[in-house]
């Protein structure tokens, strides 16, 4: 017998807030107004729109409005919400998922999409030809592996059924793959669309979006115009967002400030942020909240002398988190764990390492380091990372460790990490995990598993822990919804047997700090939004219009 | 005269081809790895090895670098790993905006250092003179970043004279083209000076005078043609200067041009796309110096090619 999910059975299995069958009427905002212009700004130009490459978080949220996926989240919160799938179905081993389609949503060129469209969609974000930096995510689809070595270009495991039905079978179950179907890379694109453009596809789009791409002018601005036959009824609110790119930071303040500018998209300048804190009027404007993120110090378990246990708790119990949380201006909470406070799994009342730097230097004296050694601390060399960097020197010559700290582009501290030898301490600001999706799963494999710790992997403390991997592929096995809370607490407990280990020293979460101009409107919460950053751009609106 | 041409022409391709060649070699060895900067964190080293082999990059670099080549003399500079662009489709739309910059520039730096630097001239020895080049002082030394954001915030933000950054109008170009010109203006006016107080010494100055010719038409239509001449010859060789300062003045203003380009691909280690700016940005500095090198032939007869 197979169980129907609906979007109400779904909650209630999940334990989310309930929400009723026409989910988007109950988030429409009453007091919201049609129309009107924002206009958001950037430093450097969107690099691409096209789902299947896009993945900074620039165009993250851009390709979010212009394109839906089977699945997507209740705007502002990390809950799932069907997208572009009605209702879906989970076989009782939780292998099999069918998607039923919305009926009648149409592309911004009016044809109609069907699931010819998402198999479509599907088999080329895993095409290596598409070269996508998110295929990995795919890796659960039975097929991926044959479409991966290229004997293949279509994916066994995703069949139509029918016009309105697409079921998809896994090679393994596979807890988050409903978080899959809800990332950009999984959104459906129009075939004839990708097929025009070949490989400037990038530079334009084809969704089914609350947006669609109006006008783009390389390297001066792009206009989003309203979606008038957008399948959710109501929205967006918007008549147009206008990006302007090129634009500095502390310039995109200057025009906030007189009226120009609604969304400053890279956020306060640092150099900036007390000023405009402190006065009342501006930081009235600035909307504080969490991200998926965590800042950490990676400690090569392969270089001695990391290779001793005893010597990474020592480090953890030197570095003085709350001094470093200073060195940004306190944009950041301390952290006791891989996880970030605000994802399901994380481990309430853990205290981590203490900063203690006695006892790290006992311990340090105990592991046979009583004169500390000499090291390297990678970092990037963008502000404020140097002077965190800083920061972290000083505590560690407090138990004797002279750290020479490596400043060096992204890219080239990105490629010592990933080599076995060559940085015993890298400082992850600048290049830190932010989750893909809002699951525990999702800061482990790469950066803590065995399978990140290769040759040009992200797991730059090199740590590999096979019991740990064991739980760990458990946890995602558990695709049973009644067994959540039961999935969440192996999670808990995978990061806290990492933490005995101590291949890292969580540092901080940042928080987030969006401005906003005056006239616009809508919840909060939309303009910390965690999987649309700045902002949510089909549910904010503006006040000054009809 | 042709032949000398001719032969600037043999040794600017061949410049161009060290440029290209350096340029290659030094990203080659750089240690960062686009592929994976491509693949994202989530591939696998086989999509990895996969991405890199159809990008060539498996190859060794005199075959990497031949077919870069083989490519260029065919007019392709290859597509951008991240945008997956064109090159030189990324180039042509924001050139324009470059060219447009460095023009008013160029306008900017000629009017300003010409008019000081003939002022302090006629005025020499005086407080004037003395306060002009203290100003030429500062306007070579000073950091293009820091007049630019002063220029902002003086006359966008707090006199609204001007639009804050941007592209479009000529008011938008105002405030770009004084930040990018003022290195220029103040070298052009110390040498606009000496060369103006060189010329107002000659006989035929003082011939002028003689035959009752009145200030202003002497400084006019004698000296100042002359004293001029070096000043010409030089804008060509300012191409090179400009090309380092459009990086950092398209940054301040949000100017789209191929400076603003160049620094997102060097930050995201797009090798296409900095081959690309950089070679365009090689033939821009070698035709200003041609040009330069013509130009004074043109301007000084005395000049001889040998």
């Amino acid at each position: 017998m197979k169980k129907l999910l609906t979007t109400s059975a779904l909650v209630a299995a999940l334990g989310l807030p309930q929400f009723a069958a026409a989910e988007s009427h109950s988030n429409l905002d009453p007091n919201a107004k049609s129309g009107g212009n924002i206009t958001v700004t950037y430093k450097d130009d969107v690099a691409t729109l096209d789902p299947a490459i896009g993945y900074d978080w620039q165009n993250w949220s851009m390709i979010k409005s212009l394109y839906d996926g089977l699945m997507d989240y209740e705007p502002g919160t990390t809950e799932l919400r069907p997208g572009l799938a009605e209702s879906y179905e989970i076989s009782d081993d939780g292998m099999v998922f069918t998607f039923k389609l919305r009926d009648g949503v149409q592309f911004h060129n009016g044809r109609v999409m069907t699931a010819d469209d998402v198999k479509f969609s599907l088999d080329r974000v895993t095409n290596p030809k598409t070269q996508s930096p998110g295929a990995g995510f795919f890796g659960s689809i039975a097929g991926y592996d044959a479409i991966s070595s290229g004997e293949t270009e279509s994916l066994s495991g995703v069949k139509v059924i029918d016009d309105q039905t697409v079921e998809i079978t896994l090679s393994r179950p596979d807890a988050t793959f409903l978080h899959v179907m809800g990332l950009n890379f999984a959104s459906v694109v129009a075939k004839e669309a990708v097929e025009a453009a070949g490989a400037d596809f990038g530079k334009t789009a084809m969704g089914t979006g609350a947006f669609k791409l109006a006008d783009w002018t390389i390297g001066q601005k792009l206009v989003f115009a309203k979606n008038e036959n957008y399948w959710r009824e109501g929205l967006p609110y918007l008549d147009t967002v206008t990006f302007e790119v090129g634009q500095e930071p502390i310039v995109a303040l200057l025009r906030l400030q007189s009226g120009e500018v609604d969304v400053p998209g890279d956020g306060i300048p640092p150099a900036k942020f007390q000023e405009v804190m402190n006065d009342p009027a501006q930081a009235a404007r600035v909307i504080e909240g969490g991200q998926l993120h965590t800042g950490y110090i990676t400690l090569n378990v392969k270089m001695p002398p990391f290779d001793n246990v005893d010597v990474r708790k020592a480090v953890n119990m030197a570095i003085n988190k709350e001094r470093i949380t200073q060195v940004i201006n306190g944009r950041a909470v301390p952290a006791t764990q891989p996880l970030p406070p605000s994802m399901p799994g994380y481990t309430e009342g853990y205290e981590g390492y203490a900063y203690d730097p006695d006892a790290a230097k006992a311990l340090l004296a105990d592991a046979g380091f009583a004169d500390g050694f000499e090291t390297e601390l990678f970092v990037m060399n963008t502000d404020p990372n140097p002077r965190i960097a800083q920061a972290i020197q000083q505590d560690l010559s407090k138990i004797g460790i002279k750290a020479s700290i490596q400043s060096l582009a992204q890219a080239s501290v990105i490629a010592a990490g990933g080599e076995p030898d060559q940085a015993p301490m890298i400082w992850s600001g600048g290049m830190a995990w932010i989750a893909d999706f809002p699951d525990a799963s999702n800061f482990y494999g790469p950066i803590l598993g065995c399978d990140g710790a290769v040759q040009g992997g992200w797991n730059w403390s090199w740590y590999c822990n096979a019991d740990i991997d064991a739980m760990a592929v458990k946890a995602d096995s558990m695709t049973d919804p009644a067994k959540v809370d039961e999935r969440l607490k192996m999670w808990s407990d995978v990061y806290m047997k990492v933490m005995e280990d101590a291949p890292w020293v969580p540092v901080f979460n940042e928080q987030r700090y969006t401005m906003k101009s005056e006239r616009m409107g809508g919840d909060d919460k939309l303009y910390v939004d965690p999987v649309s950053i700045p902002v949510n751009y089909d549910y904010v609106y503006v006040n000054d219009v009809q | 005269m042709l032949a000398f041409i001719v032969k600037r022409l043999i040794q600017s391709a061949l410049i161009l081809l060290g440029v290209s060649l350096i340029t290659f070699a030094l990203l080659y060895l750089l240690p960062a790895d686009p592929v994976r900067q491509i693949a994202g964190r989530s591939a696998t080293p086989e999509t990895v090895a996969n991405i890199r082999a159809q990008l060539g990059l498996d190859q060794p670099f005199i075959v990497q670098y031949a077919r870069y080549l083989g490519n260029l003399v065919q007019g392709d500079l290859g597509r951008s790993y991240l945008q997956k662009t064109e090159v030189s489709t990324l180039i042509a739309s924001r050139l324009p905006a470059s060219l447009l910059l460095m023009l008013g520039a160029i306008v900017c730096e000629l009017v300003l250092g010409i008019t000081m630097g003939v002022v302090a001239a006629l005025r020499r020895g005086t407080a004037t003179d003395n306060a002009l080049m203290m100003a030429s002082f500062i306007g070579v030394s000073a950091p293009q970043f820091v007049v630019g954001l002063l220029m902002l915030y003086v006359f966008a933000v707090q006199l609204q004279w001007f639009p804050i950054g941007g592209y479009g109008t000529l008011a938008h170009m105002v405030l770009p083209s004084i930040t990018l010109g003022i290195l220029g203006a103040g070298w052009y006016s110390r040498m606009m000076r000496s060369s103006m107080i060189d010329v107002l010494r000659q006989d035929f100055i003082r011939t002028a005078r003689a035959k009752g010719l009145g200030r202003m038409r002497v400084l006019l239509r004698h000296a100042l043609p002359n004293a001029i001449l070096p000043i010409i010859a030089m804008i060509g060789i300012d191409v090179g200067i400009f090309m380092g300062g459009i990086v950092v003045v398209e940054s301040v203003f949000g100017w789209p041009g191929i400076g603003q380009l160049a620094w997102q691909a060097i930050q995201r280690v797009d090798i296409p796309i900095i081959m690309g700016v950089t070679l365009v940005s090689a033939c821009a500095i070698v035709i200003g110096n041609l040009v330069a090198d013509i130009a004074s032939l043109f301007a000084d007869p005395r000049i001889k090619v040998r």
